[in-house]
């Protein structure tokens, strides 16, 4: 994958693959690249050159097919502060066309699942960040997609809060749904099966947290993204 | 000195901000920790006197911040928790105009800045909108610093910054301290408390505890097993079942496990684990980080 | 002084930073003066007229022939009776009927005196008033044909009449009107919004936290929008004078005393609604609903007060733009002096140091 913008190039030569069903954690300095590239997987801007297949379908011929197979929740813009919990959910639902008469178990599954099927009548805005953060997920891996891109989903998250969405990531990968995560809690990365660390538009390393840090030979991601980054 | 009392303020009927006292003396880097919502930010608007306190006092340098507004606002430099420079005006421009504001001028003040200052300033005709994320960070503090504020108050500086980015910008604050300036720094990063001389723990509006990083959690009582096993979402289930459980969390690819008793009993939880299925099972002691002893101390209070 | 000064400049670079919005702001006054400028037709052509003509001699039929061969004016028909008149602006395509009186030449030469009467139809007032204009010039000119080389002059009297819209609101309020506008965009809208987006951005934060007076950050963002609107304003006039030929009859540092006074309350306006609104979009709802479409609906702008329903001309004594139109509408159309206009003055002083009381009481120098 590449991507130019004039003469600046935001990607250079991205080579990678992410597997049904992985968590894959998208690292990299503030201006590496991974918002240019993010936007490219999301069917959100076309790439210069390099073969791009989301889903199984074709970035540059079926941008569309792919908007429709998959999730997308940032750390701005997660959900719709004066509707109700379920309002949302019925917006996205209709969004992205899952059958009227699915919504209502699906979506008293998923709030079962998250823990606020309570609240489901209470406006966003009244609730605390964490769990606007989880119903944000939710509702991004309500229509089943195929991927799920999560862009800082826990910024500025309690730990508690923080650790049940990652919980939330798992369970969604246990249904075969990939995730796609960035993220500048180092911690964070280490719960992923596999990391890449992007800088200055190069993908610099990829393989599992594991095996990263021997290969660097440090203890923790957070030291081995100093180490790489820094060189 | 910086003094606070019965701290609290209250928008309506919700507690922003509840009793909270707490004291950080002449030169020390001093960090707030805790989640968004945990009233960092009012507690710093108190600080700078933005805010008035519902109930309760906080003395700058024996000023208060109620009274003496005028003068705090000369001895402090604050950093708010937004990008809060002009987009539009050039790295140069945004410096100068503050400097002026402050009856100073670069040139006068630029041995304080100038550790900051020098990353930024070969981009200083550039506007500031077009900046880096820490390059951003880099020129809001150089605009906090540049009247010599006796102290400074930087409300979440490294939110949304990457791991070097903030690396370097703690490296900052080391080096401003070695200055004699006061540093009040808050953060949602757990792992960045050790960078601080002394830090206060705050969830929902109250502090949990104030002591030396160090001090929080060597004087943690609980014991915390580290467990990993081939599946760490498995592990994690099949821990949070364990009849003896407390809490039990992800800590990167280990589960940090917490029991009800002083110590657990390794060969049974081993073989309970065996039992479900977990291979490749290593359970060590390990010693409490400042996040288990927030989870910790979040859950006592919600228990 | 320098802190002041450092602010200022800082608000002159925020201006021309944002070239797309300076360049809005100068050429507004530009396009609303055109856009009214030509809706409000200045040129006449082929403008149907009747005659009513009870004399029927010789100098009539010559006043008549002159009149249609201007090119300005198309003979629509004869009328017989002065009760042919109304249906015959009804049918709505005549725009002036010419009455000459009976035995027009006659008395014209006995007692050199004559007269006629320009009935015309003001529901589009501009109009009415421009085919009065053209029509007595050319009455004025055949007289002082008739009077070359002779010693007693014959005078043909004008009288002017018109049909539906007798208080004739004048053709040229628009100057005035989109004199008023832009004053109030610029002053109110444009410093509501940049002290809104201050507060916005966080950087009101730290302008609090300074050593900058309230006082200084809120004069700091009045001069370069007053500046800029005293400029716009004089551009205004000039245009309007100089394209549109819009008079200036009263004296002229009245009327830019008027504008600045003006100026300044709309300044007054703006800062009362920054420190209501917190953000740059409340602020400009506030400012285009609450001040621009009263300023366009309720200041005799466009609708004249008189015809208004009582309660919205109630209304309208609380408009600034209401005191400040009919002020350099007398000062510009009328050659009023200062002895006129001084009440509207004193009202608008007022206003503007009522809106300042309660700013200060509202601002505060801290968050809350």
């Amino acid at each position: 994958m590449v991507k130019k913008f004039g003469g600046f190039t935001a990607n250079h030569n991205l080579n990678f693959e992410v597997y049904k069903g992985e968590v894959f954690g998208f690292l990299g300095a503030n201006g590496a690249g991974k918002t240019t590239a993010m936007r490219i997987l999301c069917g959100l801007s076309v790439p210069t050159s390099g073969e791009i297949n989301v889903a199984g379908y074709n970035v540059y011929t079926h941008a569309e097919k792919i908007k429709q197979n998959i999730g997308y929740m940032s750390q701005k813009f997660s959900l719709y502060e004066d509707l109700t919990v379920e309002e949302n959910f019925r917006f996205f639902a209709g969004v992205y066309k899952v059958p009227p008469k699915e919504i209502k178990p699906r979506m008293e599954e998923t709030l079962t699942n998250l823990e606020l099927l309570n609240h489901r009548k209470k406006l966003i805005a009244s609730l605390p960040l964490g769990w606007k953060q989880k119903l944000a997920f939710g509702v991004a891996t309500f229509h089943n997609p195929g991927i799920v891109f999560l862009d800082e989903p826990t910024s500025g998250v309690d730990p508690v809060a923080r650790r049940n969405f990652w919980e939330q990531i798992f369970k969604t990968a246990e249904r075969g749904i990939t995730v796609f995560v960035t993220t500048h809690y180092m911690d964070e990365a280490e719960y992923c099966h596999r990391v890449s660390i992007m800088d200055q538009g190069r993908i610099v390393a990829l393989d599992t947290p594991q095996s990263l840090k021997d290969k660097y030979g440090v203890d923790t991601i957070f030291d081995l993204f100093i180490k790489i980054v820094r060189q | 000195m910086i003094k606070a009392q019965q701290l609290t303020k209250k928008y309506g009927t919700t507690v922003a901000l509840g009793n909270v006292s707490f004291q950080v003396d002449e030169g020390e880097l001093f960090g707030f920790i805790g989640p968004d919502g945990a009233g960092k930010s009012t507690l710093f608007r108190l600080l700078t006197s933005l805010l008035l306190p519902s109930s309760g006092k906080v003395e700058l340098f024996g000023l208060d911040t109620v009274k003496d507004y005028k003068k705090i606002r000369e001895i402090t430099g604050y950093m708010p928790g937004r990008f809060s420079l002009y987009p539009d005006l050039s790295v140069e421009e945004n410096l100068d105009f503050f400097a002026t504001v402050f009856g100073t001028s670069i040139q006068e003040n630029y041995h304080i800045i100038h550790d900051v200052y020098s990353h930024i300033e070969p981009f200083k005709t550039r506007l500031a909108g077009k900046l880096s994320g820490g390059m951003k960070q880099k020129l809001a503090l150089s605009c906090a610093l540049i009247h010599n504020p006796r102290v400074l108050v930087l409300d979440e500086p490294t939110t949304g910054v990457d791991a070097v980015s903030r690396k370097e910008f703690w490296e900052l604050l080391r080096s401003l301290k070695s200055k004699g300036i006061t540093i009040i720094v808050s953060t949602p990063y757990m792992d960045e408390a050790g960078l601080c001389d002394r830090v206060a723990l705050i969830h929902h509006g109250r502090l949990l505890t104030v002591d030396k990083p160090g001090a929080i959690t060597s004087s943690y009582e609980k014991q915390i097993l580290g467990i990993v096993a081939d599946n760490t979402y498995k592990l994690l289930d099949s821990l949070r079942k364990y009849p003896d459980v407390l809490h039990a969390y992800a800590f990167g690819q280990q589960v940090h496990y917490t029991g009800r008793k002083a110590s657990a009993d390794l060969n049974n939880m081993r073989a309970y684990l065996g039992q479900c299925g977990h291979k490749d099972v290593q359970i060590m002691q390990i010693k409490a980080g400042i996040e288990d002893v927030f989870i910790d101390l979040v859950q006592d209070r919600q228990g | 002084m320098k802190r002041f000064r450092a602010f200022i400049i800082k608000e002159f670079r925020h201006l021309f930073r944002d070239w797309r919005t300076a360049i809005v702001l100068f050429t507004i006054p530009l396009i609303q003066l055109m856009l009214f400028g030509y809706v409000i037709t200045t040129e006449i052509k082929n403008a149907r007229i009747a005659i009513l003509d009870f004399s029927n001699d010789e100098i009539t039929h010559q006043i008549t022939n002159k009149l249609l061969a201007s090119g300005y004016f198309i003979l629509d028909a004869g009328l017989k009776s002065i009760d042919e008149v109304e249906p015959a602006f009804q049918k709505g395509k005549i725009k002036e009927v010419i009455v000459f009186e009976p035995d027009f030449g006659q008395k014209l030469i006995k007692t050199n005196k004559a007269s006629i009467q320009i009935l015309t139809d003001a529901s589009d007032p501009n109009m009415a008033s421009l085919l009065d204009t053209y029509t007595r010039s050319i009455i004025v000119s055949f007289q002082n044909e008739l009077n070359k080389n002779q010693p007693q002059g014959k005078h043909i009297i004008t009288e002017f009449r018109m049909f539906y819209n007798e208080g004739l609101r004048s053709a040229y309020m628009f100057v005035p009107g989109t004199m008023a506008m832009i004053l109030m965009l610029i002053s109110a809208l444009m410093t509501s919004v940049s002290i809104a987006r201050e507060k916005e951005m966080g950087t009101m934060e730290i302008l609090l936290v300074s050593p900058l007076k309230p006082s200084q950050i809120i004069l700091g963002k009045l001069i370069p929008y007053m500046a800029l609107a005293f400029a716009d304003m004089l551009v205004i006039l000039l245009i309007g004078h100089v394209v549109f030929g819009v008079p200036v009859r009263g004296n002229l540092l009245l009327l830019i005393g008027t504008g600045t006074l003006f100026i300044l309350l709309a300044l007054s306006l703006g800062v009362l609604i920054s420190t209501i609104a917190r953000t740059q979009q409340v602020a400009m709802i506030i400012s285009l609903i609450g001040l621009m479409l009263p300023t366009i609906l309720l200041s005799g702008f466009i609708f004249p007060i008189e015809n208004m329903p009582e309660i919205l001309q109630w209304f309208s004594v609380i408009m600034p733009p209401r005191w400040f139109l009919s002020a350099i509408k007398d000062i510009m159309l009328k050659g009023a002096g200062i002895s006129y206009v001084w009440d509207n003055l004193l009202i608008m002083a007022f206003m503007m140091l009522f809106f300042i009381l309660l700013s200060i009481k509202k601002f505060k120098t801290r968050l809350e």
